[in-house]
């Protein structure tokens, strides 16, 4: 890539930083330049993003439907896998799958409930009734 | 407690670390490209069982530490790395650490990394920064992915110095041990050694998801996503392999990018004509990482999307791995003097 072919397009990071770029000048050497980001990289996190608010939307959808627990709402709120979730709870996977169907979480003690809430942020009154407020 | 530093903002995280600690200890002449060609970061990895955020795994770079871990053994510079089980550990440790004037490198998770933007944040543990100092009850914060420097509270770095999941930093800190006297014969001797384990790193590894036997098995994997996750899916994945190939300044094309220039600055050290001939040859390759994202974007933004356009793009993949091929074979073809 040429330096005066480094896109200039708009994307997220720019609201924090220009990232710097690798590009060669006119003689062939190398140099570094600012970018703003690039339209390419940006739409496709664009379309992660796109994806994860339907993965919540249907998430929350299966829990009004009691097909799932809250849990399965704030894991995908949180992007977080199970394996994630039991890094940060401390259950173990398959503790967790169980506490994903709608009839088990509803007897989970107070105890484990912190547990969950403190692992997406929330209260706990909050985790039952998949109220957010974002911090 | 502020520690005299100076802050280079980087095109990737691990080489900027690595470049901005080591001019703390005396060691001026490591440059990015240097750290990255030195530290033998450039890879491919494909990860066939394991997925990321619903996607596919794929590395363009070696596993994150390796960078600073190898650049440093090969400069002949002791290294401190710590890793903690307990959280004020961790913080005690990093307090006399500045103490004693040391910038120290965290490895850390950016989901809760507060400076990101909300679009960056995903559970990655493999992000780099430097701690230089504390005023009061923050951390003074140098990220080589930023133009400017910044800061984070205790609570703010002491979560994601412990973030869990894939790659949890566990509290992980680093340093180089002391000031250093580097000559020019061993940045000589360590461009060399770089060259050498890329060469084997990208040629070598008889699995064909690693190297460019990986590169091109990518491309052929994607040519049958299409059928094997139906449209909308595979264009999500697509979408995640430009991101891991192009995000934050680094990524396939980037860091081809930073080789090329790391084959330039070894020209430097070593007079070999060769260098600049292969250079080129990574700039070619970088050039058609990002063609073959711009064809990715097309399938992933709805414009196109047929088999074909699958084809065309695994067969971009697959003749990216031809011409890195080249490169590499004639890297280990070099007259060493």
């Amino acid at each position: 890539m040429k330096k005066d072919e480094i896109p200039q397009d708009n994307g997220a990071l720019n609201k924090l930083t220009k990232e710097v770029v690798y590009a060669v000048d006119n003689t062939g050497k190398y140099v570094t330049e600012l970018s703003t980001g690039w339209d390419i990289k940006a739409t496709a996190l664009d379309v992660a993003w796109k994806d994860i608010e339907e993965r919540v939307a249907a998430a929350k959808q299966k829990v009004i439907n009691k097909e799932a627990s809250p849990l399965l709402y704030f894991m995908e709120l949180r992007l977080m896998d199970i394996g994630i979730v039991a890094a940060y709870t401390g259950f173990w996977k398959w503790t967790i799958k169980q506490h994903l169907k709608p009839a088990v979480f509803e007897k989970l003690s107070e105890k484990k409930l912190q547990q969950y809430a403190t692992a997406f942020n929330v209260s706990i009154a909050d985790l039952k009734t998949m109220n957010v407020h974002e911090d | 407690m502020k520690i005299d530093f100076e802050h280079l903002q980087a095109a990737h995280c691990e080489n900027g670390v690595t470049t901005n600690l080591l001019r703390s200890v005396g060691v001026n002449k490591i440059t990015e490209p240097l750290s990255f060609g030195i530290g033998s970061g450039i890879f491919f990895i494909y990860l066939p069982f394991l997925k990321i955020n619903n996607g596919p795994a794929v590395a363009f770079r070696t596993m994150p530490g390796l960078i600073f871990k190898r650049t440093c053994k090969s400069l002949g510079i002791p290294v401190v790395r710590k890793k903690f089980s307990s959280k004020e550990q961790a913080e005690i440790f990093l307090e006399e650490c500045l103490e004693a004037g040391h910038a120290v490198g965290c490895q850390v998770g950016v989901y809760y990394l507060t400076y990101f933007p909300k679009e960056y944040r995903f559970h990655f543990n493999a992000h780099n920064l430097i701690v230089y100092g504390r005023e009061d009850d923050n951390y003074l914060v140098s990220d080589p992915i930023m133009e400017n420097v910044t800061t984070l509270s205790r609570y703010e770095l002491e979560r994601v110095r412990f973030a869990k999941g894939a790659l949890a930093p566990r509290g992980q800190l680093y340093y180089p041990k002391e000031n250093t006297v580097v000559t020019d014969e061993q940045i000589s001797a360590a461009i060399k050694h770089g060259i050498k384990k890329s060469v084997n790193d990208m040629l070598r590894i008889p699995f064909p998801i690693a190297g460019i036997k990986g590169i091109a098995g990518t491309g052929k994997k994607i040519k049958k996503w299409r059928d094997q996750l139906g449209p909308q899916k595979a264009g999500l994945y697509l979408a995640q392999l430009v991101r891991m190939q192009e995000e934050i300044g680094t990524g396939g094309g980037g860091f081809r990018y930073i080789y090329g220039a790391f084959l330039q600055e070894a020209h430097a050290y070593h007079p070999i004509d060769e260098l600049l001939e292969i250079s080129k040859i990574f700039t070619h390759s970088g050039d058609l990482w990002r063609n073959a994202a711009v064809q990715a974007a097309g399938i992933y933004k709805g414009r196109i999307g047929s088999q074909h356009d699958f084809n065309v793009m695994g067969d971009q993949l697959i003749e990216i791995a031809a011409v890195e091929k080249k490169a590499f074979q004639a890297l280990s073809q070099i007259k060493w003097r």
